[in-house]
Formats: C-alpha cells, sequence, structure tokens
C-alpha cells in the first residue's frame, strides 16, 4: 500500500478534479506467509502482499456511494472514485451513513510489528510439530489438516474533512487437526488451534499436546443415547454459538429486523442471571486488537450482557445515531455499513446457588467443538442442531461421543445455563469459561 | 506482439531493465513476452514447473431490503499468483502488481521460499514457448458481456420490482430481502509447458431472502438462481414464480413442528437435494483429499462404493449452469468426468499438483476463488443421474419418513462424516405428505450413506449454490432427481 500520506494527497487532488467534496477511504495491506506440511515434508507455502480499500464519496444530494479496489495506483484510485460517485447516486436517502463523529478522536496505540520469521523456520517447526504428532500415539496416522502462519496487517482510514489514522499489527497462528486409523474402529479426528503476537510467542507446545490429548481421547468411543441432558459446553463451543447467535447484539440487524432482539428488547432479563458477556476488542488478551473500525471510531470494551439482562448493543456511527447511543467502534464499511464484534468477554454475574464440576457430575455431555454452523443455525430464527465432537462425563471418566448432535433454542439455551464456571479460557473467539445447561436435546442413536 | 525489448537470446542482468508494453486493461497476447519471459527466468533458476494467473474483476452486487435500495457495492480487483514446484514441494505468491517487476518480485519470491534463485547475471535466460494464445473470450465473443449487463439503475428497479411481488405473495412478512450480483472474471494462464489461455467468465445470481414471524413463531427461506452465459439474465428472472413459491414454502413453515430425532428413510428433493452428493462423496472425490489421505474411497477406483441404481457426474459443459467453465484454472478445457457409474467408482477430480501427486488424469477441475488461491480439484457442475422410478414410486415406498423439499449448507469432515440442515420438510406417513416440520439435520457418513440411495426418479434438475473449500470459494452447481435414501440420522429435537 502507498504511504498514507500519498493515497491521502492522491486521493484528494482526484476528488478536486471529479469535483467530489466528501470522501472517506479505509483499507488494509495483508503481507503474510503461510506453510503445510504432510508427512515429513512441505506440502505447500503461500505468500501473499496485497492491499484493498473501500472508497464512500458522498455526491451533491448526500447521498453516498462506494466501490472497493485493489488497484492502489494512481488510476486505480481515480476509477473507485469515479465508480463510487456513479453508485452515490442509488445510495440510501434515509439513513445515509456518514463520518464518524469520533474519526478524528486521538488513539494512543497505533500497534507494533512483531519480525517475521523466514520460510525455512516455519517449515521446520512446523514439521517437528507433526512429527511430534504422528509419535504420541500409534493410531494418529497422519495430520492431514494443519498450518503455521505469520501476517502483518497495516490498516488505515482517512476521510476528506482531515482524519487520518493507521495501525500495524504481526500475529502467527498454527493448527493441528489429526486423523486415526484403527482396525476395527471408525477413523476420528481432534485438533487445536493457538495465535500470538508472533512465532517466538506462540504457543506451539500447547496447541500439539491439547491436539494429542484430545485426539486420544476420542479413540475409544461409544454411541450416546438420543434424549435431554445436563450440557456443558466448553469455551470455544459457548463463543461459537454466542457469534452465531450475535444478531442478538447487532444494532443494524435490529433495525433491519434481522435479530431475535429489537430496539425495545434493551433492559430485558434474555439469559439467566449467572451470565455476563462483553465485547472488548482492547481486551490484553485479543492478539489482533484493533483500536479502530472501518469508519475510524475508536473500539472499546462494550458491555452486552450483565446478570442475564441485556444491556448494550454493538453499533456503527450511524445505529448509534439512529437509536441516540454511542458509537462503539464494530462498524464494518460498505455500500450498507454493517456491525460486526471483536472479542469476547464472558464471565460469571450473579454467584451460583450452586456450582458444579466435572470431577463429580453425575452424567453431563461436554461438548467440546461445534462444527457446521454455518448449515446448523437458523440465526433469524433462534433454533439451532449441531454436530459436535464431545464426551459424556461420569463422575470424572471421559468417553467419547461417536457422533452426536446437539440442537435447541438459543434464547431457551440462555435461560437454562445453571453454572458458569470461574476459570476462563483463551479461544479465537474471545475469553470465556465452560457453561452448564440444563435439559439440551442430544441425538445420537 | 508488442515488446521494446525482447533480444532473441536474453541474459539475466538484462532482466531488470526489460521495459514491457502489455495492454493495462486487458490480458491479450501482449503479456506473451511479459509471462514467457519471467517463465524462462523461472526454469533458468531450477525450478520444475511454474505457473502464472493473471485476474481482473468487475464485481458488483445490489441489495434491496423491503421497498428499498440499500446497497449497491462495487469491487474491482487485479492481481495475479505465481505458483512454483520444485520436485513434489510447491509455493504459491500472490501480488496486486501486475508490473514486469512486480511479476518479477513475486516469482523471486517463490523461487526463494524452494531455495531457488534466478540465475547470474551472464546465463542465459531460456526462452518458452507459449502456445499462441487460446482465447475463449474472443472465441465465445464474451468481450461484450459487461458492457451488456444490467445498469446499476435497472439492479435497483428489477429488485424494487421482485420485493413488491414477494410483500403481494408472503404473509406474516417480518423482512424482504432481495439480491444481486454481477461478477465478471478476466483470467489469464501461463506456464512453463506452454499453456497460454485467456478466458471470461460472467457469474450472475439473484435471490431472495424471506423471513416471516407470528407471535414467537418464526420461519426463514432462501432461494437463489444463477447462470454464467447470459447477460440480460437479470432482466429475464421469473421473480413472480420464485416469490410465489418462497411466500407458500415460509408460509407452510411458520407454524411447523420440530422433526422429532431418530432414524428415518427420507425422500430428497431433486435441485439442490443434490447437495448430500456434493458433500458425503464429491469432495471427497477431489484429489485434495487423497493426498490428505482424508479420503475413504482413495484405494475404490475400479469398486462398487454406492447403490448400483446411482451414477454420477460432474462436468463444466452445461450451458448455463452455475459451475460452467469453458477452461479452469490452469488453462485446462472444461471437461464431463463420469464420477460413478452404476454404483462403480470410475474417476476423481483431478488438478495439475493432484494428478502429479496421486497418478490420477487431470479432468479440467482446478479451480480457486481468486489470485490469492493455488488451484486446486474442485467440483463444477455435479449431479445424480436421472434413475428408473416415478416421484410417486418413490414416496410410496416409504411407511413413515421424512421429505425434505429445501435444502439449506452443509459440510464434510475429516473422518467423512457430513451433515446438512434441511430448511422445509415434511413428515411421510403411509407413502403421503402430512405436516410441515423444522430443525431437521441430516447427519452420517459418507461411505455408508451411498449405498442406502436405492432409487433414483426422472426428475433431474439443478440448482446454483456456492461451494468453501481449499482454494476458496467457488461457483457450483448441485443436482439430482428426487432419491429415497433407506435410513439416515435425522438431527432434531
Amino acid at each position: 500500500m502507498p504511504n498514507i500520506n500519498d493515497l491521502s494527497h492522491h486521493a484528494r487532488s482526484c476528488a478536486t478534479q471529479l469535483g467530489i467534496h466528501k470522501f472517506d477511504i479505509y483499507g488494509s495491506t495483508v503481507d503474510e506467509t503461510s506453510v503445510q506440511v504432510d508427512r515429513g515434508t512441505p506440502k505447500q507455502v503461500k505468500a501473499s502482499n496485497r492491499s484493498t480499500v473501500t472508497v464512500r464519496v458522498w455526491n451533491e444530494h448526500q447521498t453516498m456511494g462506494v466501490t472497493t479496489t485493489t488497484d492502489l495506483e494512481p488510476s486505480g484510485v481515480e476509477l473507485a472514485l469515479k465508480t463510487a460517485y456513479e453508485a452515490s447516486f442509488f445510495g440510501v436517502k434515509e439513513h445515509v451513513p456518514d463520518f464518524s463523529p469520533e474519526a478524528a478522536v486521538p488513539i494512543a496505540d497505533s500497534g507494533t510489528k512483531t519480525p517475521q520469521a523466514n520460510v525455512s523456520e516455519l517449515i521446520t517447526t512446523l514439521l517437528d510439530a507433526e512429527k511430534e504428532l504422528l509419535a504420541a500415539h500409534p493410531a494418529i496416522a497422519g495430520v492431514p489438516y494443519n498450518g503455521l502462519a505469520q501476517r502483518d496487517i497495516d490498516k488505515i482510514y482517512l476521510n476528506s474533512n482531515g482524519a487520518m489514522r493507521t495501525e500495524a499489527r504481526s500475529y502467527a497462528s498454527i493448527y493441528l487437526y489429526t486423523k486415526t486409523e484403527e482396525d476395527g474402529k471408525k477413523p476420528r479426528s481432534a485438533g487445536a488451534f493457538r495465535i500470538s503476537q508472533g512465532l517466538p510467542q506462540l504457543d506451539i507446545d500447547g496447541c500439539l499436546k491439547e491436539t494429542a490429548k484430545k485426539t486420544i481421547s476420542h479413540l475409544n468411543y461409544e454411541k450416546v443415547k438420543s434424549g435431554k441432558y445436563r450440557v456443558v459446553f466448553s469455551p470455544d463451543a459457548f463463543l461459537s454459538l454466542l457469534g452465531a447467535f450475535s444478531n442478538i447484539f447487532n444494532a443494524q440487524n435490529i433495525l433491519d429486523n434481522q435479530s431475535l432482539s429489537t430496539p425495545d428488547s434493551l433492559g430485558q432479563q434474555i439469559a439467566s442471571p449467572l451470565l455476563c458477556v462483553c465485547d472488548d476488542a482492547l481486551h490484553p488478551d485479543n492478539v489482533v486488537a484493533p483500536t479502530f473500525d472501518g469508519e475510524g471510531t475508536p473500539t472499546r470494551r462494550v458491555e452486552l450482557m450483565k446478570n442475564g439482562v441485556l444491556s448494550g448493543f454493538l453499533h456503527s456511527a450511524g445505529t448509534a445515531k439512529r437509536l441516540q447511543q454511542e458509537p462503539t467502534g464494530h462498524a464494518q464499511i460498505g455500500a450498507k455499513v454493517t456491525v460486526g464484534s471483536h472479542f469476547y468477554h464472558v464471565f460469571p454475574g450473579v454467584p451460583a446457588k450452586q456450582e458444579y464440576s466435572l470431577a463429580n457430575a453425575e452424567k453431563v455431555i461436554l461438548v467440546d467443538e461445534l462444527q457446521a454452523l454455518h448449515a446448523g443455525v437458523k440465526a433469524l430464527q433462534g433454533s439451532f442442531s449441531l454436530p459436535f465432537t464431545g464426551w459424556i462425563v461420569e463422575n470424572g471418566k471421559y468417553t467419547s461421543i461417536e457422533s452426536a448432535t446437539v440442537a435447541g433454542d438459543f434464547l431457551k439455551l440462555l435461560q437454562s445455563i445453571i453454572f458458569v464456571e470461574h476459570e476462563s479460557e483463551l479461544t479465537a473467539a474471545g475469553v470465556c469459561p465452560k457453561v452448564w445447561i440444563d435439559d439440551l436435546s442430544i441425538t445420537g442413536e | 506482439m508488442r515488446l521494446s525489448a525482447y533480444p532473441s537470446t536474453l541474459l539475466s542482468k538484462e532482466l531488470p531493465n526489460l521495459q514491457y508494453t502489455s495492454t493495462a486493461d486487458r490480458f491479450d497476447e501482449t503479456w506473451e513476452a511479459t509471462l514467457s519471459t519471467l517463465l524462462g527466468a523461472g526454469r533458468a533458476a531450477g525450478a520444475d514447473f511454474i505457473e502464472f494467473f493473471l485476474e481482473r474483476v468487475n464485481y458488483i452486487s445490489c441489495l434491496a431490503e423491503d421497498d428499498q435500495i440499500t446497497s449497491i457495492a462495487p469491487r474491482l480487483s487485479k492481481g495475479a499468483g505465481v505458483r512454483v514446484f520444485r520436485g513434489k514441494a510447491d509455493c504459491y505468491v500472490s501480488t496486486n502488481d501486475l508490473s514486469f517487476s512486480g511479476l518479477k518480485s513475486a516469482l523471486e519470491k517463490g523461487l526463494a521460499i524452494l531455495g531457488l534463485q534466478l540465475p547470474a547475471p551472464n546465463s542465459y535466460i531460456p526462452e518458452i514457448n507459449l502456445e499462441p494464445l487460446r482465447d475463449y473470450a474472443a472465441l465465445k465473443k464474451k468481450d461484450n458481456w459487461l458492457s451488456e449487463c444490467s445498469s446499476m439503475r435497472e439492479m435497483g428497479e428489477v429488485l424494487l420490482s421482485a420485493n413488491a411481488q414477494l410483500k403481494l405473495e408472503a404473509s406474516h412478512v417480518q423482512s424482504r430481502r432481495a439480491l444481486y450480483f454481477r461478477d465478471c472474471q478476466e483470467v489469464l494462464v501461463a506456464a512453463s509447458d506452454g499453456t497460454f489461455a485467456r478466458d471470461i467468465r460472467l457469474t450472475q445470481s439473484t435471490g431472495y431472502n424471506l423471513l416471516c414471524a407470528e407471535g414467537a413463531h418464526r420461519s426463514s427461506i432462501s432461494q437463489r438462481a444463477g447462470d454464467t452465459s447470459d447477460p440480460g439474465f437479470l432482466r429475464l428472472w421469473d421473480y413472480k414464480s420464485a416469490a410465489a413459491e418462497i411466500a407458500q414454502a415460509a408460509g407452510q413453515m411458520l407454524r411447523a413442528d420440530y422433526v422429532e430425532s431418530g432414524t428415518y428413510p427420507i425422500i430428497m428433493a431433486n435441485e439442490f437435494g443434490g447437495v448430500i452428493f456434493h458433500e458425503a462423496c464429491g469432495h471427497l472425490l477431489e484429489t485434495t483429499q487423497i493426498e490428505r489421505n482424508t479420503s475413504p474411497f482413495s484405494e475404490q477406483k475400479g469398486e462398487k462404493i454406492a447403490h448400483e441404481s446411482l451414477t454420477a457426474w460432474d462436468e463444466g459443459l452445461s450451458s448455463t449452469a452455475f459451475g460452467t467453465i469453458d477452461m479452469d484454472d490452469e488453462g485446462m478445457p472444461a471437461q464431463r468426468t463420469l464420477l460413478i457409474e452404476k454404483g462403480i467408482l470410475k474417476n476423481f477430480l483431478a488438478d495439475r499438483a493432484g494428478s502429479w501427486r496421486t497418478g490420477h488424469p487431470r479432468t479440467g477441475s482446478g479451480r480457486r476463488q481468486n489470485y490469492t488461491f493455488a488451484a486446486a480439484s474442485r467440483m463444477r457442475n455435479t449431479y445424480i443421474a436421472t434413475g428408473d422410478y416415478s416421484v410417486e414410486e418413490l414416496f410410496a415406498s416409504v411407511d413413515k419418513g421424512v421429505y425434505c423439499k429445501r435444502m439449506g449448507g452443509g459440510s464434510v469432515g475429516a473422518t467423512g462424516q457430513f451433515n446438512f440442515s434441511v430448511e422445509e420438510a415434511y413428515l411421510i406417513e403411509n407413502g403421503k405428505m402430512t405436516k410441515p416440520l423444522k430443525g431437521a439435520t441430516l447427519i452420517g457418513e459418507a461411505k455408508e450413506i451411498m449405498n442406502k440411495i436405492s432409487m433414483c426418479s426422472q426428475d433431474l434438475a439443478l440448482a446454483a449454490g456456492f461451494c468453501g473449500s481449499i482454494s476458496g470459494s467457488i461457483y457450483v452447481t448441485v443436482g439430482q432427481p428426487h432419491i429415497k435414501v433407506d435410513s439416515i440420522t435425522v438431527g432434531g429435537r
């Protein structure tokens, strides 16, 4: 990506020539390298350096148009401005998006980058991890899905009123998914994921050990009888489900009638008082930690649910204005500004009358990882029916479940929470403890 | 060919100063000099095989919500990817920079990753003789397609009319959405085996999302149509029929009971019902899966893997289908590939690297979402062939089961276990559809389910879809006639 000052200067002069007086630009450059290995040899190495910007233009009637482009040469920026201007005449006439009132508010942290490791180090690291995993148990026949990646991201926001922001971040990530083969048994699979600011900080050993432990725990499996069970969601599983039903908190979805909430839902008890949820882009455990959103609004911690009461929404500048609230830094710009979460922080609310533990639970289902959320979640109906990996846990003994689905209604699930554990775990979607829920339908045999 | 410097014997030291004048806004013969020089440089560096994939995209989407257009979103994109092989190892480098120096930098990065570097300054760069440009866009007169598509104004008018029609047809409406996108992609492939081919792909899609609510009861139904050959596709969209169909489905499902979980015989409707074959079998016939050892069918070519009533194809040739391509993303002409014939596994789907690594012949199936992905073996138009039964005979064979009329998405995991959601389902009792059901998920294992597809009817129909996998999200068709699955686990309440 060209230097932000050059891009700003060029965009301004182009806009002036085209008679455009109001515009903004949000974009990023990604420089990434990733490797995969296959049974002791490098499989594929990918490297990419690409830039994308989204240009918004307001015309003399104050309607707005947008164009996204990867061509940041002067001719590309000019074409994007022209196309956005053309599109602006078909933009909405009510609730037209505008600059964020916070687009120029100072932000202290513009991020830092970690030097990228060289490719040979990435390959060696992943080959070693694969080798160690294959040696962890004779049944582990392969690690068919694996990857080690490092990424530098530079983001910019600027507008014709003089707002200008940049942010630089680096992160590295690893995933390992095994496949087992044993005579007379079905193949089994398990995996883990880790992310950090750079390769030196990446917990590869933790990823490896978690993958091995989970894989081994699934080797001996049983069918589970269909019925209603007390179910414990792992942090990853609970956050997957929360993310799939995030329209509950999403102000744009609410205004579009594409949500299980309405503007009047604020202040209502929608979950057990045992549950609190925040979205916190700047949480110390959030590796990506964006400091501003697509409209240049600074990110912040937003309380979404306090003791089960819906207490906040995620906003863009436009939704905040319409609902007479403050922007929260969750805008993703486009012809239609959308809203998305950053990093959930789930924690216990009011103290539970009774605390539970997997060490002495009588018979519960521990859902470790939900699958096929794109297919099994009806986000607008509030229902879900999802395959999962997990265990039947009885007095501390874990027995892998051969295959099963968990189904229910999300709002009912929130009300059926009987315990939110104290100890949180870090996942890609946020930090969260295990969450216990009564009476969920499990389909097994 | 227009070039200012293209000596017949090129030395490595001359590379930094070469100036090429390839056409800026079109991939044509003027790119030959640039690409053959770089391919030669890569070969001289010691790479066994090199491929360049250049792409330019002009995309626009339009969304009508209730009675207003809320989004018109153009996207302009260009970029290139270079794939370098050394032995069986390969790397893929992508960039936005289509200048000679930009492409050369990408090549050098790819070579460096594989431990190679451009030859010393006084080394000769071997000439790579590219074939005369195989230009499918010119052959099929596609160069004007983009200008013949609907304007922004027309997009808005059609979608607003469509949404107005839906308002007339549906009741208890909470929200109505009509959507359209047009994706015009120009690609150029040049490889060190002499491949030099260009194409333009025009993919368009329209559809509805309807959400109905009455008290605590909700139903949401989606519908999509797609096309790859007609610039006037949006103008011809029969939105009246589409609106009537989804309004009826949403009304039926609004107060539907949740399906009771269990094991049932099911009948799956034609068109998008084909997603079961796509997920449960199609992915496992891609050499990508064979390479990973994640397909249970790896060693079963020539063996019976499905019920003898089942024959299945994957092809890129149907004239208007959503997965149709004149050439794949490695420059190979599209083919029709017989996957299964009367239950016997006949062929796998192979891209170039997959073919090298597994020994299965290439099938013109190397596909990718865009220039940031290396091509991989992917499906095109995939369907179960017509069978011998009538739809009535399928229903008559079921005492108690589920009719899956409208499927949602699905996926298949590393162990071959698959799942699909069902958007619109009905209970079958004594051969008749009785009441609507919601919340159903179909779960099974690929190897087992293929032997349980026991009856295929005669009403083969295709449906547009999107498929996400290792090389990104691509346009595909799924299809089948009505089929009967003897038993399958249905997840519900």
